[in-house]
């Protein structure tokens, strides 16, 4: 293994800061990929990242590239020798056309004839003169936004400035745009300068020498270290959410973390108004004492040493300061607009231009959530909390401090709510309906949320698709799958023993009552119903079921969401079970066998049964047809199983002694009538034949 | 340092960089962006450098005078460069420096923001630039204008002049900014901030506005038929105040929203067109001027 390493640093005006780690990830996967294409061998790559520059190492690079032997085919022997046994002017042509000479063809057969070959060596390069072509791997990298500047074509996540390529200690000569590959990189924007790197190993310590932390590991480990030593210093707790230690990482070259004040008066606003303010506005750390009470303190990373701190320090607070001044003015204001008042104001905002106001939006989800009650099976008070909270549910959306936090959205509604004087179950219902506002959020935890919470997403889903807004491959511009995995984790979750397409068929209904159908209802509920069996399987997956299990108890997606998750983990439970095996191939065999019957099927003649097992199996039929239903809507799935199970010694003596495919034409038809009826009533448990034995 | 004397301090630092310093236009106007030195010379390949102050109305940002911060007319410092020169970044934070804001003595960083002008079909890549934690400037790379590519690209910074002079005097209301000595910000502005904000939202006679902005829309495609670029250009400009104005005073619905954008839009990328073929017809002359001054 060679010594030399390769470095490829990429110097660029600031990059935004959610693009740098996958751009990173992406020039480390791309170099590997480029350079084993290129049959050179290195040990692995470390990848570095700022906001203003993007590198790989590439630790012990061969320095010279793989040789390789290739056989190259020419024309067959009959075309390549002539009658005397001398080559032709074909395969004359071949050797030249391959850099070879006529005596180095041979003879080979490929499937029964012979051909003329040659062997072509083509001796490794130098990886120094490879690696001049290193360019195309940078010009390859995609960035979800990118621009044109100056007078250039190139298409990047901003402009190119400088671009360092040393393979151990010499430089690998390329250009981009105008810009061409040297030694020389820059440092920290104001505290650093050119430097030169004398080699690829020493990338960090040049660059630190320049106040950059390329790694960005070691700058995050950097910062996360000064937070806590600042928090022990001060005996305060310091919250520290990953996704802003990143972003915060990405937008710095050299940290050094900071704490200001802001005046305690502002602590009376929500904490949840001043956290999203420190944090989503300025990215700041908010902080917390001992007993997790927010205090007038803010810790911030600057993008420098520690010199003239307390400048810093002084224009943030004065920055913060400002800001919560605004939001102590929006809270005020908020307050003197009633909720009805501020839901009156919602006819003057667009949900879609081609699906009305949220006041329209309103109205529906409010008569929806009213039938949607009376499947909960709402107590009266619970019912008049629903029907209060529908009708502000979205009053918040016009209020000063939403405007300007747009993610406070139904918890302002909650506050604002109780302020205004409704009551704690309305207030709760209307933070509530948003829930769960992601995968790993919580549904609404009480009845009238959820009713509402499930209104609202069913409307959503339901006049989207009225208007043929269906979402396709990655485009879901109003969040569809999330909002029907949301609605079905609440009928899972609220354990709800109403059918799914009870719930579907009443949405499209009110949107078929406002005008927002293209198409007819029965075939809009088809389209969400087999959406809603894709979102089913997705959860049912990440609840870590079997592929083959989902299939199987999502033949009807139409049914009870509860039902269908229990049989799923029923199934899922007994699938290692010995006797599991069989009791699918028995049931499999009754549906495999039914569909050999016609559409159009008479009831079973009693009279024409004939065998004592066709009776038996006739007889544990009826009971099954009896009972089955009944226990699936209780989401007894335990003892819906148990039935199917009784069936199961009765279907294999009727195989062993019944011919179901008879000669007698009336025979053959009772019988498959009787497996038909048999299979549907099976069916309601799951498509058996869906599971997959290894 | 005053407010004037930040204003001059920028006009000679960019003077120096090659910009001709030009004055604000006389159309009321929302941003430098629509100044037609901004919107209609950042159009097509020839070079252009220009800087100026420009006093730009928000009516939906009127506050009576009685907000700190938010003006219904607010200052910007729009300096526009095309193509855009490759140490752009630098030439811009030394010009902080002409400010007496040493980098060095602060935080500075470069936060994504990109910049999109509906009514102009516009726009562009950039940052926000944070001064210890304050939005000071808007830095665009124009990737389009009026629906046409950018080729080359031109960059536009724009300064907060309240936002910088507040930071500067360590003042927390802009009516306490000295202008010059003995003058306030104040004293200057809150008469017309105070009357514009009751203009806007309680007296303006929405009829009216709406026949203006029919009249002007009317007048503006009459212009461009006679391709007279610079007159249409400046009734798109009154349109879209008088759009700004009736959208500040809650006269135009929610459906009518969209349309209104859509008519200020359209005559805003016919006015770019426009403007790019009747360049065209002239062979680009500031084009081969910049050829000629090279040889």
């Amino acid at each position: 293994m060679s010594n030399q390493h390769f470095l490829l640093e990429i110097g660029m005006e600031e990059m935004p800061a959610r693009f740098v780690t996958d751009a990173m990830q992406q020039l480390q996967q791309k170099v590997g990929q480029w350079l084993t294409e290129n049959r050179l061998a290195f040990d692995s790559i470390d990848a570095f990242s700022t906001p203003r520059r993007l590198a790989v190492r590439v630790n012990h690079l061969a320095g010279m590239q793989e040789d390789v032997m290739e056989e190259a085919k020419g024309p067959a022997r009959q075309i390549a020798v002539d009658e005397d046994g001398n080559w032709t002017k074909a395969a004359a042509g071949f050797a030249r056309g391959q850099g070879a000479e006529l005596k180095d063809l041979y003879f080979q057969d490929v499937k029964g004839s012979e051909y003329v070959f040659v062997r072509k060596e083509e001796k490794g390069r130098a990886a120094a003169e490879i690696l001049e072509g290193i360019g195309e791997v940078i010009t390859s990298l995609t960035f979800p936004k990118n621009m044109r500047w100056s007078t250039y074509d190139l298409r990047f996540v901003r402009p190119i400035h400088w671009l360092t390529a040393l393979f151990g200690s010499e430089v690998i000569p390329f250009t981009i745009t105008d810009v061409d590959s040297g030694r020389r990189s820059y440092g920290h924007r104001v505290l650093g300068g050119a430097a030169d790197i004398p080699d690829a190993g020493s990338y960090e310590q040049t660059l630190l020498e320049q106040y950059v932390m390329v790694d960005p590991e070691k700058r995050r480990e950097t910062i996360r270290r000064q937070i806590h030593d600042m928090a022990d210093k001060q005996s305060w707790h310091i919250l520290i959410t990953e996704d802003l230690l990143e972003e915060v990482n990405n937008l710095v070259e050299y940290p050094t973390a900071l704490y200001g004040k802001f005046e305690e008066r502002f602590l009376e606003l929500p904490e949840e108004v001043l956290i999203t303010s420190m944090r989503e506005h300025q990215r700041y750390f908010p902080v917390e004492d001992k007993n997790g009470k927010l205090l007038p303190y803010f810790v911030t990373i600057r993008n420098g040493n520690a010199e003239h701190l307390e400048n810093v320090q002084k224009g943030n607070e004065k920055v913060i300061r400002a800001r919560l001044s605004d939001a102590v003015f929006f809270y005020e204001e908020d307050q003197k607009l009633t909720p009805d008042n501020a839901t009156a104001k919602l006819d003057s905002i667009v949900f879609h231009e081609d699906l009305g106001t949220i006041g329209d939006k309103v109205q529906r989800v409010r008569d929806l959530a009213s039938s949607y009650g009376t499947l909960f099976q709402l107590n009266e008070k619970m019912t008049a909390d629903t029907t209060r909270a529908a009708a502000i549910s979205k009053f918040d959306l016009v209020t000063l401090m939403v405007d300007e936090f747009t993610e406070l959205q139904g918890l302002m509604g909650e506050k604002y709510a109780l302020l205004a004087g409704e009551n704690p179950e309305t207030a709760q219902a209307v933070r509530e309906h948003y829930k769960p506002k992601h995968a790993s959020d919580d549904v609404p935890a009480s009845d009238p949320g959820a009713v509402l919470g499930l209104a609202e997403k069913m409307d959503t889903i339901a006049v989207c698709f009225g208007i043929g807004l269906i979402p396709t491959g990655s485009q879901d511009p109003h969040g569809l799958r999330r909002q029907a995995a949301g609605a079905a984790r609440i009928l899972m979750e609220h354990n709800v023993a109403v059918p799914l397409e009870t719930f579907v068929h009443q949405a499209v209904r009110e949107a078929e009552i406002a005008g927002l159908l293209q198409q007819p209802a029965r075939t809009v509920e088809e389209e969400i119903l087999s959406f809603f069996r894709l979102r089913l399987k997705t959860l049912l997956s990440e609840q870590g079921i079997r592929h083959d299990i989902a299939d199987a108890v999502l033949e009807n997606p139409g049914s009870q969401v509860r039902e269908i998750t229990g049989k799923a983990a029923f199934l899922q439970s007994v699938s290692e079970d010995e006797s599991f095996k069989d009791m699918v191939e028995a049931l499999s065999r009754v549906t495999n066998i039914a569909r050999k019957a016609e559409d159009n099927l008479s009831a079973v003649n009693k009279d024409l049964l004939q065998a004592d097992e066709e009776v038996q199996l006739y007889q544990a039929a009826q009971t099954l047809e009896k009972e089955l239903p009944n226990a699936l809507e209780t989401a007894d799935i335990q003892t819906a199983y148990k039935y199917l199970e009784t069936l199961k010694p009765f279907i294999h003596s009727y195989f062993e002694h019944v011919m179901v495919m008879a000669d007698d034409e009336a025979l053959k038809n009772n019988r498959l009538a009787m497996m038909k009826h048999l299979s549907s009533e099976i069916s309601r448990f799951a498509d058996f034949r869906q599971i997959v034995f290894s | 340092m005053n407010v004037q004397d930040m204003i001059l301090k920028l006009q000679n630092f960019w003077a120096e960089q090659n910009c001709l310093i030009m004055q604000a236009y006389d159309v009321e106007k929302g941003a430098g962006t629509m100044n037609p030195m901004t919107f209609l010379r950042s159009i097509g390949p020839e070079p252009w450098n220009t800087a100026y102050v420009e006093p730009s109305r928000r009516p939906a940002d009127g506050r009576y005078g009685e907000n700190p911060n938010r003006l219904y007319q607010h200052h910007q410092f729009q300096v526009i460069m095309k193509p855009s020169p490759l140490d752009i970044q630098d030439i811009y934070l030394r010009s902080l420096e002409e400010l007496g804001i040493n980098p060095r003595e602060h935080d500075i960083r470069f936060v994504e923001d990109n910049w999109e002008a509906p009514t102009l079909s516009a726009w562009g890549l950039g940052w926000e630039v944070w001064l210890d934690g304050m939005e000071i400037t808007q830095f665009t790379y124009f990737q389009q204008v009026g629906g046409i590519d950018s080729d080359p690209v031109a960059v536009e910074i724009t300064y907060g002049i309240e936002r910088i002079a507040s930071y500067i005097q360590d003042k927390e209301n802009v009516f306490d900014l000295t202008w010059v000595d003995g003058f306030t910000y104040g004293d200057v502005f809150l008469q017309p901030e105070y009357e514009h904000s009751r203009y806007t939202f309680d007296v303006a006679d929405h009829d009216m506005l709406f026949k203006e902005f029919a009249v002007y829309e009317k007048e503006a495609q009459r212009a461009l038929e006679e391709k007279l670029v610079f007159p249409a250009y400046d009734y798109v400009l009154k349109c879209s105040h008088v759009f700004n104005l009736l959208d500040a005073g809650g006269a135009i619905s929610v459906t009518e929203r969209t349309g209104y954008i859509a008519r200020v839009r359209n005559l805003a990328r016919k006015c770019a067109s426009a403007y790019y073929e009747e360049r065209e017809k002239l062979g680009f002359p500031l084009l081969k001027e910049e050829e000629s001054r090279h040889e």
